[in-house]
């Protein structure tokens, strides 16, 4: 590699002998030994990926140091989207953060919102009403496949693959009238609220989802007519970004990169939240660990959300939809960390109350913020092209990101 | 425990609920978040107790007898956490790490207690893979001390620690880069502590990096 550069005859290459997957010396910033640094001087470039690129999926910048078209390292800079939600908790009731909640994950506002909601009944000692369970895990799972519906549609079209995105949002279209209806809302949807559920379900309703389900079925099906044995798909995304599981778990990695490097983890099934226990699903897992499988992955994770919504939908219990909550909430002293399996990952609520109607501090364990760390390890070595693939693969919002 | 020192201990084997608030000693909770710390050594306005109780399992007798009294175990609402003596945190980290099988650090975060001696409580939550089990490690720091890092235990504590350093100006020991992470570099101030206004910010960069008077 690298030994026809002209000027490097007679200079081990020492860029091999760099580890690259070792977490016990992985360092996240541009860290070149002074070897490469005369190796590289003719052709070593570093150019500046973003905050404004359309392939960052949001105000990524990713600052690339390039030998040719081989990248060598990379250094997120982000924050761009900072609005300070840690503070901005301190100075709310529990009830009055709620809302902001939807505004870190925006494409999975239901799951946050559940993470949240959760979390303070924990910590109040509440349980929502199977109802209200049933109709969380409806939400939250149509969200899951709404998510998981904006990476493919994304994520293909910065491979190069337009009509993926088409599809997808076509369809998507279809979640978010449901959410529509349900709440007023499409996106930053505020459906649930501590205790339970504000609304009850419409009329029609159910029929409204399985209508969905029937429909939405074979269109995974037909995404994956699209891309699966695509040879350009399967040449770009096969043997890219790949993680091992072990460098994953060290990376506190979570969601489907880790299931794709084959660690068979789901906060749903090791510790179950809401009624999850109650349903039968799988949780699909990869071999290699690279973007094709993370690809196949979430294909599959979209088929057993699809299960749990069939087996939730068909059985919600009749009763109410609130628990007995305060009309103040003031829990007493105490902390609690609850942690949910999102579309990208573990989203975890630490709460710390002192005993008052303001929380104490909330932090937010997001689950994009901590895959993005594995960006540098699974783009050393790749081609600059590759990095528009491991983002999209990691799927990152930048609003969690930033939080 | 020395860092804390007016808390009465946890009721052994009281209520574990959170709403028996009888259990809670009557000292009306202040609303801590007032940014006044004009009485910097007043009796500790906040967790004055969490009612919680002791947690015993193998492993916590394992640690006990290696640590002795530098750990104490506890549980508040059937979740486990350890506070830990400053001086044998590293140590400690490392053993639940190699030995006690926690390979994933879910989480690095900080408290900020202006009220308090030592103002910082950080925290580890862990989480363990072959057990299925979750722990916090809490330490407690004063001002101007520096944590150790574990970026060398788990590679996913690097941004993790740059963003209490970012929030709290906390700094680690021994990380690879520590620098602010979601704010800019230039900025003063770490606007997670207690004394950090809610609209407060550094005027003089807003001003001559967005050439605008206030960001308000």
């Amino acid at each position: 590699m690298g030994a026809d550069q002209p000027g490097d005859r007679e200079r081990p290459i020492a860029m091999t002998e760099r580890t690259t997957t070792d977490p016990e010396t992985y360092l996240s910033h541009l860290e070149l030994g002074e070897p490469d640094k005369t190796f590289l001087d003719t052709n070593e470039l570093i150019i500046n990926m973003g905050p404004q690129h359309p392939a960052t999926h949001g105000v990524l910048r990713v600052i690339l140091k390039l030998d040719g078209e081989k990248v060598l390292g990379t250094e997120c800079v982000i924050g761009y989207l900072h609005r300070g939600v840690e503070k901005i908790a301190e100075h709310r009731t529990y009830t009055m953060f709620n809302p902001y909640v939807d505004r870190m994950d925006y494409v999975a506002a239901v799951s946050n919102g559940l993470g949240y909601c959760e979390a303070v009944e924990k910590l109040l000692n509440v349980q929502a009403p199977p109802r209200a369970n049933y109709i969380r895990v409806i939400l939250t799972e149509l969200n899951r496949l709404a998510s998981h519906m904006l990476w493919l549609g994304t994520h293909a079209l910065d491979i190069g693959a337009i009509t993926p995105l088409f599809y997808t949002f076509r369809d998507r279209e279809e979640i978010l009238k449901i959410f529509e209806k349900y709440c007023g809302a499409r996106l930053t949807t505020h459906a649930f609220r501590i205790g339970g559920c504000l609304y009850e379900t419409y009329d029609g309703f159910e029929n409204d989802v399985k209508k969905f389900l029937a429909f939405v079925g074979p269109k995974i099906g037909e995404y994956e007519e699209l891309l699966t044995t695509n040879r350009i798909w399967v040449e770009r995304t096969k043997g890219v970004g790949t993680i091992s599981a072990k460098d994953c778990v060290a990376l506190g990695v979570t969601g489907p990169v880790l299931r794709a490097s084959g660690v068979k983890w789901d906060l749903r099934k090791a510790q179950p939240y809401a009624n999850y226990s109650e349903f039968d699903f799988e949780i699909p897992t990869g071999q290699s660990g690279d973007t094709y499988d993370r690809y196949l992955v979430r294909m599959e994770e979209m088929r057993q959300s699809l299960r749990i919504i069939e087996q939730a939908v068909g059985r919600i219990p009749e009763g109410p939809i609130m628990a007995k909550v305060p009309k103040v909430i003031k829990p007493a002293v105490g902390e609690i960390y609850h942690s949910i399996e999102a579309p990208k990952g573990e989203l975890g609520y630490f709460i710390v109350s002192d005993g008052s109607t303001q929380p104490y501090r909330i932090r937010v364990r997001p689950p994009s913020f901590v895959n993005l760390q594995a960006l540098d390890l699974m783009v050393r070595g790749q081609l600059v092209a590759d990095v528009i693939a491991v983002i999209g693969t990691l799927d990152i919002v930048l609003g969690e990101v930033d939080r | 425990m020395p860092d804390e020192p007016n808390s009465p201990p946890p009721a052994p084997g009281g209520e574990q609920k959170p709403e028996t608030e009888s259990a809670v000693p009557s000292t009306p909770a202040k609303p801590a978040a007032a940014p006044s710390s004009a009485h910097a050594h007043a009796a500790p306005a906040k967790p004055a107790a969490m009612a919680a109780v002791p947690w015993e399992s193998e492993m916590v007798t394992r640690l006990h007898q290696r640590y002795g009294s530098g750990i104490e175990a506890s549980s508040y609402l059937g979740q486990n956490y350890f506070v830990v003596d400053f001086s044998i945190l590293t140590q400690l980290l490392t053993n639940l790490r190699d030995e006690e099988q926690f390979d994933y650090l879910v989480d690095v975060t900080a408290l900020h207690y202006p009220e308090w001696e030592k103002q910082f409580e950080v925290l580890w939550i862990l989480y363990s893979h072959p057990r299925n089990q979750r722990v916090r490690v809490k330490v407690m720091i004063a001002e101007g001390e520096s944590a150790p890092s574990v970026t060398a235990l788990w590679p996913a504590a690097n941004w993790l620690e740059r963003e209490v350093y970012d929030m709290f100006g906390i700094r680690f020991e021994g990380h690879p880069d520590l620098k602010r992470i979601l704010l800019p570099d230039g900025w003063k101030g770490h606007p997670l502590r207690k004394d950090y206004g809610i609209i407060q910010q550094d005027q003089e960069w807003v001003q001559i990096n967005l050439g605008i008077e206030s960001g308000q």
